[in-house]
């Protein structure tokens, strides 16, 4: 038998047929793949969560990260800890909400040696694209301890720099805010430093970055005011 | 016909030097550009182009007379956007470094024109098997260069290959060439990459 190949109708057929086996087809492939894809991103958080602890290239990240974090806790802008398990499935959507008082933040309890260590995750946007983190304080809810970066698409060489390890150094030993009142987050990049404590040199080149990494600490740290006043030791 | 009849070992040879895509046709520039900082992402961006190139030109070749002509950019787009999704959900579970570094340029696989020029002008008119070659060929003509590419970015602009530091060398600072990292650069080599290409080629013409 030989279909007219040009004929109106058999088009349609064809192009149906042939969409109905793709759909399927590929739904059944994001199906079997989906837990395989979703353990990689969940262990990409964490080892980005190990390394703002100064625990870089863990080889079993899973392992590591069950033994340093001890809890991640979820609190809310009036510093009032509403789930003390599921900070780490935090969606980054609750956490930059719009509205404050929607905000889930996840707040994650770490042991480094002797030290007890709290990390806090961070959002920003970048020059080309969102960028993210970790920034590990110590006990005093102040100093940093370390920090991690990472970038959807900052341009290689300059803005991209912020996942250098040598730059993520820089912040290391820094006060995230101006006094122990917590009144205003102080962390940040200038051009040129007046506060050696509290801010770190900006990359050259790469302003648009740095100043979308400055907006990052202060509209990323700022919801856990309240919750830092209460906590600091 | 044998398997390898000499037709087909030119099927298979041709793209990798005289009728190579990128530096004789220059098709599929703008990934080579865009992925070849390192060595790792150009390599399995190379493989990715030719296997997908293989297996597109296999279904079409095999789907070319039941295609209705009217529809038929429609039938391969379809073709190779299933293969893409799938060989992107495949790196998404296997090699999940991997895909972060490629992240949209495995989608922009899609819009490679190597792809639709050789289902286009190679699969509509041949069999499977040659169609087959023809893939293998013209993915591995695109992946050579990727190669090259990446190996002299990566070597000039970082003093590593694969992400191992070389020892010796990486002490100089020759060797951490910011410029290296950018695309224009990549778009100097291709150049460079085609001109020792045409000049070898010259001469063996005479």
């Amino acid at each position: 038998m030989k279909f007219n190949t040009n004929s109106n109708a058999y088009t349609i057929v064809y192009a149906s047929i042939m969409v109905i086996i793709v759909a399927f087809l590929l739904a059944f492939i994001s199906s079997v793949l989906k837990s395989t894809q979703e353990a990689n991103v969940a262990n990409d958080k964490r080892s980005q969560i190990l390394a703002a602890l100064n625990l870089r290239d863990v080889e079993n990240v899973e392992q590591k990260y069950n033994e340093t974090i001890l809890k991640a806790l979820v609190v809310n802008v009036e510093g009032e800890v509403i789930d003390s398990v599921g900070g780490f499935d935090v969606e980054s959507k609750m956490i930059t909400a719009k509205n404050d008082h929607d905000k889930k933040l996840p707040l994650y309890v770490a042991k480094v040696g002797a030290d007890t260590l709290y990390v806090v995750p961070l959002f920003g946007r970048g020059l080309w694209g969102g960028i993210s983190g970790y920034l590990a304080l110590k006990k005093d809810l102040n100093t940093v301890y370390g920090c991690n970066y990472t970038h959807e698409s900052e341009t290689a060489g300059l803005g991209a720099r912020i996942v250098e390890l040598e730059f993520q150094q820089k912040f290391t030993d820094k006060q995230a805010h101006a006094d122990t009142a917590f009144t205003a987050v102080a962390l940040g990049m200038k051009k040129k430093v007046e506060n050696p404590k509290t801010e770190v040199d900006m990359i050259t080149g790469a302003t648009l970055t740095c100043d979308g990494m400055d907006a990052m600490f202060k509209t990323s740290l700022s919801p856990y005011k309240k919750y830092f006043i209460a906590n600091h030791k | 016909m044998s398997l390898f009849s000499k037709r087909n070992k030119e099927v298979l040879t041709a793209p990798l030097n005289l009728d190579n895509p990128v530096v004789s046709q220059v098709l599929g520039i703008c990934s080579a550009l865009a992925v070849t900082s390192q060595l790792e992402p150009s390599i399995v961006m190379g493989l990715s182009v030719t296997v997908i190139t293989a297996f597109a030109n296999v279904i079409i070749s095999l789907l070319r007379n039941t295609i209705p002509s009217r529809i038929r950019i429609i039938i391969q787009l379809v073709v190779v956007a299933t293969l893409v999704t799938i060989v992107s959900q495949m790196l998404k579970a296997y090699a999940y470094d991997v895909s972060v570094q490629l992240s949209v340029y495995v989608g922009l696989i899609i819009s490679n024109c190597i792809l639709m020029g050789r289902l286009e002008a190679f699969a509509m008119m041949n069999g499977p098997w040659e169609s087959f070659l023809d893939g293998i060929g013209s993915g591995l003509g695109y992946a050579w260069v990727l190669v090259v590419v990446g190996f002299v970015r990566e070597l000039l602009g970082a003093a590593s290959l694969l992400g191992h530091e070389i020892p010796f060398i990486s002490e100089s600072d020759f060797f951490h060439n910011g410029m290296m990292t950018m695309p224009a650069m990549a778009l100097i080599i291709c150049g460079c990459v085609i001109w020792a290409h045409r000049a070898y080629n010259d001469r063996e013409k005479k």
